[in-house]
């Protein structure tokens, strides 16, 4: 492992501790939200992928990546890319797993399933209206448990 | 390369000007609505037009029209660039929903012909806003539909509706500078004549769901074939709109 790689790891390692505001129990590499970090003499570059471009959270997030970056001695420049498209697909596994557990459940990537509600498992859902607390989530209805829950828009 | 900087902070003062004010208007039925998720459903609406006419702004800065924050700002009713029906006043809830439908269809033809394009930061300000106003297309075209399919009074303000916003269709159906130079330049794919046609092939299953004649849509446009820039929009509602957005702004106080 070069130098050059381990100061890599040691952003990615303080970027997994940079929460989501309003989902705190996720991070931003687990809503895939980083798209490159970047390392050399003068500090770090991490180009961030904004969820929806009306998120009022992106400022707050910034700062924090900055922050998070400053504890370890880097200076970092945080950019939000705009070539690549956010869509619930780029969260991880490990966030899927952590949203459900809130009580937010994923949309599948094909999109022809039903999503399953993060409370009882079933695909009986329906969805409520597109519009939930924050710009990139839904609100659903199971009709199994009788539920209304959350998911990341579709 | 002088005139190519002007078309392009055209452009995008128009665009910005739409978002803005629609997105205003939207914010205008917080607290109102007549259902709590259209409180919620509006907010998150207007959150997503007023960013994505900051994006646009911010292309008419780099475009050397002056900084961002002013040109939403400070310009006067009659600088402005948008499309009347943007401005409009929201009216009843029926007006509401047909203005932003027929705005977010419009919107997502124009749109896929920028991203179609190949300029590069125009194609991806277009292809990530086509993924947000999605939602607000989808949602409108459910009220729509489900207004017209309810009959009675709401089909009739439907139809109501309908009959006011149709003479503002050539003038959204346009653009502030001439669309032949954009194609042009390659910053829309395709000329406005065929943009015309796919925004009313895209509508036409929706409007005839809801009860709405179609063919006078397609007749109104053809009246009026507009292929140059449009003309000054109304000004009037404008300043309203202006005066209303800007009324915490003017007392001077207040911190950005």
């Amino acid at each position: 492992m070069t130098i050059r790689s381990m100061s890599e790891e040691a952003v990615w390692q303080a970027l997994a501790r940079v929460p989501d505001p309003e989902l705190p129990v996720v991070s931003v590499i687990d809503l895939g939200m980083v798209k490159s970090v970047a390392v050399d003499d003068r500090g770090a570059r991490v180009e961030l992928i904004p969820t929806f471009l009306g998120c009022p959270a992106l400022g707050w997030i910034a700062d924090k990546v900055r922050a998070a970056l400053a504890e370890q001695g880097l200076e970092a420049e945080v950019a939000f890319a705009l070539d690549v498209v956010w869509e619930p697909s780029r969260i991880t596994p490990d966030g899927i797993e952590k949203l459900r557990e809130m009580g937010v459940a994923v949309p599948a990537r094909s999109g022809g399933t039903p999503v399953a509600c993060p409370y009882c498992g079933a695909h009986d859902t329906e969805i409520e209206s597109l519009f939930g607390p924050t710009p990139c989530r839904a609100v659903y209805y199971c009709r199994a448990c009788r539920q209304p829950f959350e998911a990341m828009k579709p | 390369m002088q005139a190519l900087e002007t078309i392009l902070g055209e452009l995008a003062l128009q665009l910005g000007d739409e978002e803005l004010f629609l997105g205003h208007r939207d914010s205008e039925w917080l607290g109102l609505a007549p259902e709590v998720e259209e409180d919620v459903a509006f907010a998150s609406i207007a959150q997503d037009e007023v960013r994505h006419a900051t994006f646009w702004y911010e292309l008419a800065e780099a475009s050397g029209c002056g900084q961002a924050d002013a040109l939403a700002f400070d310009r006067a009713a009659l600088e402005r660039r948008h499309a009347a029906l943007c401005a409009r006043p929201n009216g009843d809830w029926a007006h509401t929903v047909l203005r932003h439908y027929l705005y977010d269809a419009w919107d997502a033809v124009r749109l896929a012909a920028l991203a179609e394009a190949g300029d590069a930061l125009w194609a991806q300000g277009a292809r990530r806003m086509l993924r947000e106003e999605h939602y607000h297309h989808l949602h409108m075209e459910k009220w729509v539909v489900d207004l017209g399919r309810a009959g009675g009074e709401a089909a009739a303000r439907l139809r109501a509706a309908f009959e006011a916003l149709l003479p503002d269709l050539p003038d959204l159906a346009a653009f502030a500078v001439d669309p032949q130079a954009l194609v042009d330049l390659g910053i829309l794919s395709r000329p406005l004549a065929e943009l015309r046609r796919a925004f009313v092939a895209h509508i036409a299953p929706t409007l005839s769901q809801a009860g709405l004649p179609v063919d006078r849509v397609e007749a109104t446009l053809a009246a009026h074939p507009r292929e140059c820039a449009r003309p000054v929009a109304r000004h009037d509602e404008a300043e309203e709109l202006l005066a209303t957005m800007n009324g915490v702004r003017s007392l001077g106080a207040a911190v950005w």
